[in-house]
């Protein structure tokens, strides 16, 4: 009990400080609503190609919305050392960082609803399949979150995280499929796809929007799964060499 | 009394560094023990590892009887830390600060907001509860730091460099505070590199330097060699640097340390007849200002175990923006 108030108000603290401010809730709005237009915009079509749009639009604001939040914001208080006072905390370390990254888990699945309540208001998305498509964006938002976790404790300066996020987000928008179907991507560049966990993600929503995808959903819930599990394994991993040292 | 922490033997180093270089000593409950030394002496890489914030290379620490050698952490409910930078949240206010702080400890709603109520009257920072802890002075913010460092009633508190940066006024109220901390049964274990402040609040102090241990004892044990010594301070308008040789041969029994700003300092096993001593000074052409007899200091100790001089010392205060 005593350690789930400390996590509670860990969560409730970040939300408080970092989520919920204006600037964030702004950008968080604005920033999905920008993709939005910008490739319905690029498209040339009508409100129909809304469908094959949504499925992109969704994962890059969820990917965006979680890795720069946390990445930011961990960073910040390591700097500032106010992490210290979380380190110093009785509680696990596991439960510390599930507390940190469950901000961002939750700024990234309300990103991801500024497309979908849009979409549901300018098209028919009868055709999409819920119960795939909830589970994809929170694995999402959780593997993103826990990207940004691990680049978080990488780094040691806040301009270093925004900078070593870059060096994954941008890559993996155009190698996931979510823009650019697999299938069609240079033999040489089909591995690396492959090892990004959005790619997984990308194809959940795909099949779960317009009934496209290249794997099996067990399959892909399973791998991004594994992604969060050896991502939050990881950046624990480096928080006890680097910051317990 | 039982002990509160055992150290054993604990070491670190940093790359080609020995930051600690295997101290042992024991703090028994309830003591308020000073952890005395000079900047990078290992003053705070100690701390970090009785804390959980590193990990000992090699060595044992016991706090409250669990034996954290394996787990850093492991008995984290039983310590609060004050560090040496107040490092609480700037965008919440005071109350909010020492609630978040005792909800880290599990501490229920109702009970939290108590006592960070009661923290803030008793640290003299009730008028600003409500204002983030951004905008708070350094001394409310050293304050508002040590009230979440005890706000969850730790067994033994970790105070690192608690009235570095601070004006005079606050640090004494601090050093006030720390005081009553201990009276309430709280076992304090403090580091500072202010030596009158070791002096005026610790039973017991260690002195570090390099990372070694060099001394533990009580304060009135420290002080114990120079008791029956009579000091004198004299001090003169010019340097008197090239007349120490001078002085020494004209009083054998006394003991000369002259400084380059005109200080002499004079040690003696007997009473040392500063009329003399003037008259002598002024015939070899010294404007003598003052002479003071001078009550035997830990400064003096410190100076004599570590070779330190007390004028380093102060030139690290300054170079903080401490005060005495």
């Amino acid at each position: 009990m005593k350690r789930w108030i400390a996590f509670w108000n860990i969560l409730l603290k970040d939300m408080r400080t970092y989520y919920l401010k204006p600037p964030n809730v702004s950008w968080g709005l604005v920033f999905p609503l920008a993709w939005t237009a910008m490739f319905f915009i690029r498209s040339g079509t009508g409100t129909e190609s809304i469908p094959t749009l949504l499925p992109g639009v969704t994962a890059v604001s969820i990917l965006f919305g979680t890795t720069s939040m946390l990445a930011v914001t961990v960073t910040f208080e390591k700097k500032t050392r106010s992490f210290e006072r979380l380190l110093l905390a009785p509680i696990p370390l596991h439960l510390l960082m599930l507390a940190k990254t469950s901000g961002a888990i939750f700024f990234g699945v309300a990103n991801a609803f500024v497309p979908i309540v849009m979409a549901v208001f300018l098209t028919d998305l009868s055709q999409v399949a819920w119960g795939v498509f909830f589970p994809a964006v929170f694995l999402i938002a959780v593997a993103s979150a826990f990207l940004g976790l691990f680049i978080a404790v990488a780094v040691s300066e806040v301009f270093e995280a925004q900078t070593f996020s870059n060096f994954f987000r941008f890559p993996m928008i155009f190698l996931c499929g979510l823009f650019f179907p697999i299938d069609r991507l240079p033999v040489f560049l089909k591995p690396l796809s492959y090892a990004l966990p959005l790619t997984y993600g990308a194809d959940l929503l795909h099949g779960a929007v317009h009934g496209r995808h290249i794997m099996p959903f067990s399959l892909d819930l399973s791998v991004l799964g594994v992604f969060c599990v050896v991502l939050f394994t990881a950046s624990l991993y480096n928080i006890n060499r680097k910051w317990i040292a | 009394m039982t002990d509160a922490l055992i150290v054993k033997d604990m070491a670190k180093r940093f790359e080609k560094i020995d930051a600690v270089s295997g101290i042992s000593f024991r703090v028994q409950k309830g003591e308020l023990f000073g952890f005395l030394g000079p900047n990078g002496a290992g003053k705070t890489t100690t701390i970090n590892m009785l804390t959980g914030l590193a990990r000992p290379d090699t060595g044992t620490v016991r706090i409250g009887g669990i034996d954290c050698t394996d787990n850093p952490r492991a008995a984290q409910h039983l310590v609060g830390v004050v560090p040496d930078e107040s490092n609480l949240y700037a965008e919440l206010t005071g109350f909010d600060n020492l609630c978040f702080c005792a909800a880290l400890y599990g501490i229920g709603k109702t009970e939290r907001q108590t006592r960070a109520r009661t923290l803030l009257e008793t640290f003299g920072l009730t008028e600003a509860a409500g204002r983030k802890f951004g905008k708070y002075s350094k001394g409310m913010k050293r304050k508002l730091t040590i009230a979440a460092g005890i706000i969850h009633q730790p067994e033994i508190l970790f105070l690192d460099e608690p009235t570095t940066g601070i004006d005079v006024a606050s640090a004494r109220q601090l050093r006030q505070l720390i005081a009553d901390l201990n009276r309430g049964g709280t076992t304090i274990f403090l580091t500072t590199h202010y030596i009158e402040e070791a002096e005026r609040l610790c039973g017991r102090i260690a002195f570090i330097v390099s990372g070694r241990i060099v001394r533990i004892d009580t304060v009135e044990n420290l002080l114990q060699p120079l008791q029956e010594k009579h000091v004198v301070r004299i001090t003169c308008a010019n340097p008197l640097t090239h007349r120490r040789q001078i002085l020494s041969e004209t009083f054998p029994d006394l003991t000369f340390t002259v400084s380059g700003q005109g200080v002499i300092q004079v040690e003696s096993d007997g009473i040392v007849r500063v009329g003399t001593l003037v008259r002598f000074l002024e015939d070899q052409g010294a404007e003598v200002l003052e002479a003071r007899r001078m009550r035997p200091s830990l400064e003096n100790i410190f100076v004599r175990i570590t070779g330190i001089e007390a004028e380093a010392m102060r030139r690290e205060k300054e170079k903080k923006g401490g005060e005495p």
